[in-house]
């Protein structure tokens, strides 16, 4: 990869660091390798999304720039959306001292919520369970050291105050546990029939977004490398060639599973992480709230490239998601050509778990 | 006569000649390699865990190194180093190694070891008036069967796991990255060294919890025993209960990846989920079998330099049972995310946080134990101070994470290896330095430095927290566990995390300099240096004790309280 030998940084090893280097651009290429053409019904969908109509023998992994270089004419064409620095991505510290201390910002229903109550119960209730029992120890330090208490007191035993220790923790727990339950309760409702469903597949080590409502499209989606990812304006090691596009505003069935180990498909600014297990099929409602990228990674160990398989969510307005829709290829549901049903979308599944 | 109180009392500080029989010690390697002497073996345990945990140190200091930077900076060089290839792929692997070196040497080798075996086998006979354990042949073997474990896990790391040596698959081992995603003998290797461990710690097991209930002292109720010896048979009940689970688990592993079943392959009808409910069934009693004897060497060192008895002793005493039995029905809190039922997550929701009550029930009491106390404040004191302080703050993180609804954010970030660091790294290493320090003179025979004791703590302590308070940080930008290299925005608090280590590493040489300095030049020990707050058996014992000690038995009579075991003089 490009920043393996861009910040190979340690001198003292540098003779191998240079190997390190030589073979590194081999690893890149390997990674694009093990990406499987997509299915040849669907090739020219997934390849052809930054390219022109009729492009399909392009290479797959084509930047954004050169796409949009080829397509002089498209005027509709969809080209990626700009990220918003410290939006769907996580915030340094030289940038805002403050936000990199905390959640990102949430762009989810369930994101407020949860923030909500991480911010203004748990948050709070554990400073201060933290800050009584130093507050006790300190206090105890210095009241009853030897010098200040020269004599021991007998006292073993005061079921009043035990009582109380035991009843007013509990009472806490309960004031938790309220918010907890009606969160859980709220993300596992279930999407509605018209959700637009969206199934998220791990690879070792990459991702693939299928929408079988859309005409079973599928768009496989590799890191790009350290330095692509900046000449696109985009953060490195989070950034992809092709992202997941999704609707704005409108609620999404998410399904996950994997076909070789277990991976987790995780978006921290839309409070959404979900297990992808091989014979399983996961699914989580999800709504976005505004248009936007939102970054996430992989979050279940899968083997070397484990940190090396990001998620790009990208929400568009409806309309023009419904366009994205047609660049790729796909039918919007109750068009006239729409094909397989949502039914079919993953008849390889053993299991099918929904929660309720 | 034989079992009276003046009986025992001929092998403290008068009983120089009742030492040629007691003191008779076979040769160097019956001694040490044939050893049935609990204290012998205890010592063992002990330089044992201390070697281990050099070794998962050294490996979280290289891993520490690594994410000062983002990019993959030291990886290749290691791979090659471990005799894999220099391409990126290894290095990546590597990494993944080590992750699951570290987890595996500290828990199995380096905490477990220490606490059950060292501090255990050396206590539990003394505190209880025992002259040793029940099984001491057993005692043995537990012990061989741990350092074989060792070597399996080492030797898993230089054989090909996949095209690269050594097993990347995490502490936890989870299929199918451990069956069919990780060929080659590593894994296998990795996998028989848990086996290994785990007999080891099951025969151990039954040793305390037979020593416990069989050989105590007369007189000696189970409502008089000191707390630390409370603290020895829960965790051994919930190693005799778990560990098997993980046996089978793990054995089903084996079987998967060299026989050709399919317990955790869908294509033949398995789960691999299934895999993630055994391990975690061991795997949370696990984390209170790690902490639980920390709590009980805790609550001694609390009482003894307060100089009072420890408060609510039954609450302390059932509140450890409690913690033991909760802990057997919350571990799907470890699996929020594979997809399980929302009434499920609401149940291991609610149960989780259960396990705040008693934990805070301890806590309160080690308060209120110094409560009017006259507290003095040698090394085990400050380390128990340090502790208390320590693992409430990675117990509220704990309530956090409890929340199934939360946890979907949090799973497998940062906040996460915060979370049970500040529980292990400082919850049960502090104890595990505090009772060091609690007893070092006495299994030594030589006092250590007070002054490098308390030099060793406060940098410690500045450098743990250094070290994991900023990973919470990390863990709510979302920054994800097990990764080599990250995103630019993580990189100011991994750096600081970075720092930190380095100077955790660098307390450490006070701890080593400490031993040597004792050991070469220290003061002799005598039978209590710790005054009158220090009530419990072994302190009426020389320092270090005889070989053989309590030929003829302590006698606890009414006079004695469940605080003060010392003989009754008239």
């Amino acid at each position: 990869m490009g920043q393996m030998h861009t910040r190979m940084k340690l001198a003292s090893l540098g003779a191998l660091a240079a190997l390190a280097a030589i073979v590194a651009p081999v690893g890149a290429a390997a990674q694009d390798a093990a990406a499987p053409a997509t299915t040849a019904t669907q090739a020219g969908a997934v390849d052809g999304a930054q390219t022109a109509p009729g492009a399909e023998a392009l290479p797959g992994n084509l930047t954004p720039a050169e796409a949009a270089a080829t397509d002089t004419q498209g005027e509709a064409a969809y080209t990626p959306m700009a990220p918003t620095k410290g939006k769907g991505m996580p915030t340094s510290f030289e940038d805002d001292p403050v936000k990199s201390l905390g959640f990102q910002d949430q762009y989810s229903n369930i994101g407020d919520y949860a923030r909500w109550m991480h911010d203004s119960i748990l948050l709070p209730v554990i400073t201060a369970i933290s800050l009584l029992v130093l507050g006790l120890l300190l206090f105890v330090v210095v009241r009853f050291n030897r010098r200040a208490n020269p004599v021991a007191s007998k006292t073993t035993h005061n079921t009043m105050i035990e009582v109380v220790w035991t009843i007013v923790p509990v009472i806490v727990l309960v004031v938790i546990a309220v918010p907890s339950i009606t969160l859980l309760a709220r993300q596992y409702e279930t999407a509605p029939a018209d959700a637009v469903t969206i199934k998220a597949t791990g690879y070792q080590w990459y991702w693939s977004y299928t929408y079988p409502d859309n005409g079973e499209i599928e768009v496989v989606s590799n890191m790009l490398d350290h330095d692509e990812a900046l000449k696109r304006g985009e953060p490195a090691q989070l950034a992809v060639d092709n992202r997941m596009v999704v609707p704005a505003g409108v609620p999404l069935r998410i399904q996950t599973t994997a076909t070789d180990v277990i991976h987790a498909f995780a978006v921290p600014s839309l409070w959404f992480k979900m297990d992808a297990v091989p014979g399983r099929l996961n699914e989580k409602q999800l709504t976005i709230k505004e248009p936007g990228v939102y970054y996430g990674q992989c979050s279940e160990l899968c083997g070397a490239r484990h940190a090396y398989m990001p998620i790009v969510v990208e929400a568009l307005p409806p309309a023009q998601f419904a366009e994205w829709v047609k660049e790729q290829g796909g039918t919007m549901p109750g068009e006239a050509e729409a094909p397989a049903p949502a039914a079919d979308a993953a008849p390889e599944q053993v299991a099918l778990l929904t929660a309720r | 006569m034989a079992t009276t109180a003046e009986g025992f009392d001929v092998h403290s500080d008068h009983g120089h000649d009742a030492h040629d029989h007691a003191d008779h010690k076979p040769g160097f390697f019956a001694r040490w390699f044939m050893s049935t002497n609990h204290k012998d073996i205890g010592t063992m345990y002990l330089i044992f865990a201390i070697i281990a945990g050099i070794v998962g140190g050294a490996i979280s200091g290289i891993m520490r190194v690594e994410l000062a930077e983002p990019g993959i900076q030291y990886l290749t060089w290691w791979a090659q180093f471990m005799g894999g290839g220099n391409d990126l792929n290894t290095a990546l692997h590597m990494w993944n190694v080590f992750i699951t070196a570290h987890g595996l040497i500290m828990v199995f080798f380096m905490v477990m070891p220490a606490m059950i075996g060292g501090f255990g086998n050396w206590f539990v006979p003394l505190m209880i008036g025992a002259p040793d354990m029940a099984f001491p042949r057993m005692n043995n073997v537990s012990f061989w069967l741990t350092v074989a474990g060792f070597f399996s896990l080492l030797f898993s790391m230089f054989v090909p796991g996949g095209s690269d040596p050594g097993a990347g698959t995490g502490w936890t081992v989870y299929a199918p990255l451990s069956t069919s995603g990780s060929v080659g003998p590593a894994v296998d290797f990795a996998i028989f060294s848990l086996h290994l461990a785990g007999a080891g710690s099951i025969l151990g097991a039954t040793n305390f919890i037979t020593t416990i209930f069989n050989m105590r002292a007369p007189g000696m109720t189970l409502h008089k025993m000191p707390l630390f010896v409370w603290s020895v048979p829960v965790p051994a009940f919930l190693l005799l209960l778990a560990l098997p689970v993980l046996a089978a688990a793990i054995t089903m592993l084996l079987t998967d990846r060299n026989f050709g079943t399919t317990f955790f392959n869908p294509a033949g009808g398995g789960d691999p989920v299934l895999y993630q409910h055994l391990f975690w069934f061991f795997g949370h009693p696990e984390v209170y079998i790690m902490i639980l004897p920390g709590f009980g060497m805790i609550s001694q060192i609390v009482a003894t330099f307060s100089r009072k008895p420890v408060f609510g002793y039954l609450g302390m005493a059932y509140a450890m049972v409690a913690i033991g039995v909760v802990g057997f029905i919350v571990w799907a809190h470890h699996m929020y995310t594979t997809g399980l039922d929302v009434n499920t997550k609401m149940y291991f929701t609610a149960a989780t946080m259960v396990i705040a009550v008693p934990t805070g029930v301890k806590i309160f009491s080690w308060i209120a134990t110094m409560w009017g106390g006259s507290l003095e404040f040698k090394s085990p004191m400050v380390w128990s101070l340090g502790f208390i302080f320590l693992f409430t703050v990675g117990g509220v993180t704990g309530v956090v994470l409890a929340n199934g609804g939360i946890d979907d954010n949090l799973h497998d970030t940062y906040y996460v290896v915060a979370h049970f660091h500040y529980v292990l790294s400082m919850g049960a290493v502090f104890s595990m330095f505090a009772g060091f320090y609690y007893w070092f003179p006495k299994m030594s025979g030589r006092m250590h430095s007070e002054l490098l004791s308390h030099l060793h703590f406060w940098t410690f302590f500045i450098g743990v927290n250094v070290i994991f308070f900023p990973q919470h940080f990390l863990g709510m930008q979302g920054m994800p566990r097990r990764y080599p290299d990250y995103a630019e925005a993580f990189h100011f608090w991994h750096q600081v995390s970075t720092y930190g280590y380095y100077i955790m590493a660098g307390s450490m040489l006070f701890f080593f300099v400490n031993i040597l300095y004792a050991l070469a030049a220290g003061k002799k020990a005598p039978a209590n240096p710790w005054g009158e707050g220090a009530t419990t058996l072994e302190w009426t014992l020389p320092s270090p004790p005889p070989y053989h000690q309590f030929e003829t038995l302590p006698v606890i009579t009414d006079a004695n309280d469940y605080h003060d075991h010392r003989p009754v003089t008239a």
